[in-house]
C-alpha cells in the first residue's frame, strides 16, 4: 500500500507542476536565481583562491651564505629546515648558479658584469629559498632560524643574511589582506545564500498559498497528512531539478565569456575551472536545489494542514 | 449517531452557538433551516471538528470528535461526505480526478478507482464529463460532482451545506432529488439551508435555528 501511495504522490506532484503552468515557471526561476549565487559564490571562490595562491607563491624567504661556506653544512640546514611541518619546499642556490643567473640578469649592464671580471674569482654565496605553507607561517620560520636548534651545528657562522625582517612588513601586510579577503568572501557567501534561501522560501510559498483551499478541501475528504504534502514536496524536487540543469546551461557561455575575455584579469580561465569541477558543481547545486524546494515546501505546507 | 450536548460557541463578539443540544438518528434526513448567521454552518464544522465548541461535547457514535488525535480526525472524516455552497472542488484535477482523490485518501486500489468512479459519475448525469476541470462545468454540474465525491466511499453521514445556494430552481432540485436518493439508500443525511422550498419539497425532519438555539425541531417538515 505504502508503494502504491508513494506512486500516487509522484505522479500528483508531475501533474500539478504542468498544470500549475505559470506559478510552476515562476517557482522554477527563482530557484534558478538562488542556484545562480551559489554557483556564482563557487566560481568567486576558485577565482579568489587562485589569486590567493599566486600571491602567496610570490612571497618567500630567502637564507644568504656566506662565500665558501661549505655545501655540507648548509645541506644539514635544508634537511633541518624540510622537516618543520610549515616548510612547504626549501631550494638550494649553489654559489655557482647564483653567478650564473646574477649574469644572465645583469647582461646588458656592462659595468657591472665589467667589475664581477675585474674580481676575478666568484663573490656570491650560496642560497636556500624557503616557502611556507601559509605566509602567517614566515615569522616562525624565522624564528627557528635564529633558535639554537637551527643553528646547532655552527650553522650561524655560514649565514649572511635572512631577508625575512626586510621583508616582514610586506608579509604582514599580505597576511592581513588575504584573512581580510576570506573573512569577507565566507560573510558575502553567507549573506547572499541566506538571502537568496529566504526570497525562494517565499516564493514558494507564496505558489503553496494559492493552494490553501485546495489543501484544507483534501484534508475535509480525509486525506493523510503525508498524501496532501507529499505532492507538493514532489513539486520542490522537479523545481531544483529543472532549475539545476537551467543553471549549469546558463552558466556554460557566460563563463566561456568569462574565460575568453577575463582570464588575464581574474588570473586563472573561469570556463576551464566550471568545466574541469562540473561535477561537483551539478551535485552541490542539485543537492542545494532539491533541499530548497523540498523543505520550503514541506514548512509552507504545514501551516495549512493543521487546519 | 450524533449528538451535541449543550454545544455553544463564542467568538469574540458574538455567539454563533447558544446552549445547542440536538440527537440525530442513523438514517435520518435532518434539515437544518435558519437565516445567514443563525448558527448553521456552525452546527456542521463541529461535526466534522473544523471549528472547536467554547463549551460542551460533540459526538460521533460515541467518539468525542475533538478529542480525536489527527490521525484519528482523519479516519473519522473518512466516514463522512461534505458537500458545501461553493463546492470546494480540487481545480487542478479533472471531474475523474476530484472523485479519485477522494478514493485514494482512504487507501482504494487503482482497480476499485478504474471501476468505481465511471460508474458514480454516471449516477450524477456526469459521464460525459469525465475530463472536464471544475471551471469548465456548469454551477449544478460542479454541485452534482461535489456530491459525486461526498458518496464515493459510501459514508454514513452526508453534510450538506447549503448546497443549492448557488443554483437555479432546476438544478436546485435534481440535487435535492439525489440526496433524498442517497438517503433512502440508508445514508444519514444533514443539509443546513435557508431555502423553504427544499425543505418543504423534501418532507422530513426540520430543526429551526436563530441566533445560534435551536428554536424548533419538528418531525415532519415546516
Amino acid at each position: 500500500m505504502a508503494g502504491t501511495d508513494l506512486k500516487r504522490i509522484i505522479k500528483s506532484g508531475f501533474i500539478n507542476f504542468k498544470r500549475g503552468g505559470s506559478v510552476s515557471f515562476a517557482a522554477v526561476l527563482q530557484v534558478v536565481n538562488a542556484l545562480a549565487v551559489i554557483t556564482a559564490i563557487i566560481l568567486l571562490q576558485g577565482v579568489l583562491y587562485s589569486s590567493l595562491n599566486q600571491i602567496k607563491n610570490k612571497v618567500d624567504v630567502t637564507i644568504y651564505f656566506v662565500v665558501g661556506a661549505p655545501v655540507e653544512k648548509i645541506m644539514t640546514l635544508q634537511k633541518s629546515l624540510i622537516k618543520l611541518p610549515e616548510v612547504a619546499e626549501v631550494i638550494y642556490t649553489s654559489a655557482e648558479d647564483n653567478l650564473k643567473n646574477f649574469r644572465t640578469l645583469h647582461a646588458n649592464d656592462y659595468p657591472t658584469i665589467a667589475a664581477l671580471d675585474e674580481i676575478g674569482n666568484n663573490p656570491l654565496g650560496a642560497y636556500l629559498n624557503v616557502k611556507a605553507k601559509e605566509i602567517s607561517q614566515y615569522e616562525s620560520i624565522a624564528n627557528f632560524m635564529k633558535s639554537d636548534n637551527a643553528l646547532a651545528s655552527g650553522s650561524d657562522s655560514i649565514i649572511y643574511k635572512v631577508n625575512y625582517h626586510q621583508n616582514k612588513s610586506v608579509i604582514d601586510r599580505l597576511n592581513t589582506i588575504i584573512s581580510g579577503a576570506q573573512k569577507f568572501g565566507f560573510l558575502l557567501t553567507l549573506y547572499l545564500i541566506i538571502s537568496s534561501l529566504i526570497i525562494t522560501f517565499n516564493t514558494i510559498r507564496l505558489t503553496i498559498f494559492i493552494a490553501k483551499e485546495e489543501i484544507g478541501v483534501m484534508r475535509l475528504v480525509g486525506a493523510s497528512k503525508m498524501r496532501v504534502r507529499g505532492p507538493f514536496m514532489v513539486e520542490g524536487v522537479i523545481y531544483g531539478a529543472i532549475a539545476t540543469f537551467a543553471t549549469l546551461v546558463l552558466f556554460w557561455p557566460a563563463t566561456a565569456w568569462l574565460g575568453r575575455k577575463m582570464t588575464s584579469f581574474l588570473g586563472m580561465n573561469v570556463y576551464d575551472y566550471y568545466v574541469s569541477n562540473i561535477l561537483q558543481i551539478f551535485a552541490i547545486i542539485l543537492l542545494s536545489g532539491i533541499l530548497i524546494g523540498v523543505i520550503s515546501s514541506f514548512l509552507a505546507v504545514r501551516k495549512y494542514l493543521n487546519k | 449517531m450524533i449528538y451535541f450536548n449543550n454545544v455553544s460557541k463564542i467568538y469574540k463578539d458574538a455567539v454563533a452557538l447558544d446552549d445547542v443540544t440536538v440527537t440525530i438518528t442513523a438514517g435520518e434526513f435532518v434539515s437544518i433551516v435558519g437565516h445567514s448567521g443563525a448558527g448553521k454552518t456552525t452546527l456542521t464544522k463541529m461535526i466534522l471538528a473544523e471549528d472547536k465548541p467554547s463549551l460542551g461535547t460533540v459526538f460521533f457514535e460515541s467518539i468525542d470528535v475533538h478529542k480525536l488525535k489527527n490521525k484519528d480526525l482523519t479516519k473519522l472524516r473518512r466516514r463522512i461526505g461534505v458537500v458545501f455552497q461553493d463546492f470546494k472542488l480540487l481545480p487542478n484535477k479533472t471531474a475523474y480526478e476530484n472523485i479519485a482523490f477522494a478514493m485514494e485518501a482512504v487507501g482504494k486500489t487503482d482497480e476499485e478507482i478504474a471501476s468505481d468512479v465511471p460508474h458514480v459519475l454516471e449516477l450524477v448525469d456526469l459521464g460525459h464529463r469525465v475530463s472536464h476541470f471544475p471551471n469548465q462545468l456548469s454551477g449544478g454540474e460542479q454541485q452534482r460532482l461535489a456530491i459525486a465525491r461526498a458518496i464515493i466511499n459510501q459514508p454514513e453521514l452526508i453534510i450538506a451545506d447549503e448546497p443549492t445556494g448557488n443554483l437555479d430552481p432546476i438544478n436546485t432540485h435534481e440535487i435535492v432529488q439525489i440526496l433524498k436518493k442517497i438517503n433512502d439508500l440508508g445514508t444519514t443525511v444533514i443539509l443546513a439551508t435557508h431555502n423553504r422550498g427544499v425543505i418543504d419539497a423534501i418532507g422530513k425532519r426540520v430543526i429551526t435555528m436563530e441566533n445560534g438555539k435551536v428554536i424548533r425541531d419538528s418531525k415532519h417538515g415546516k
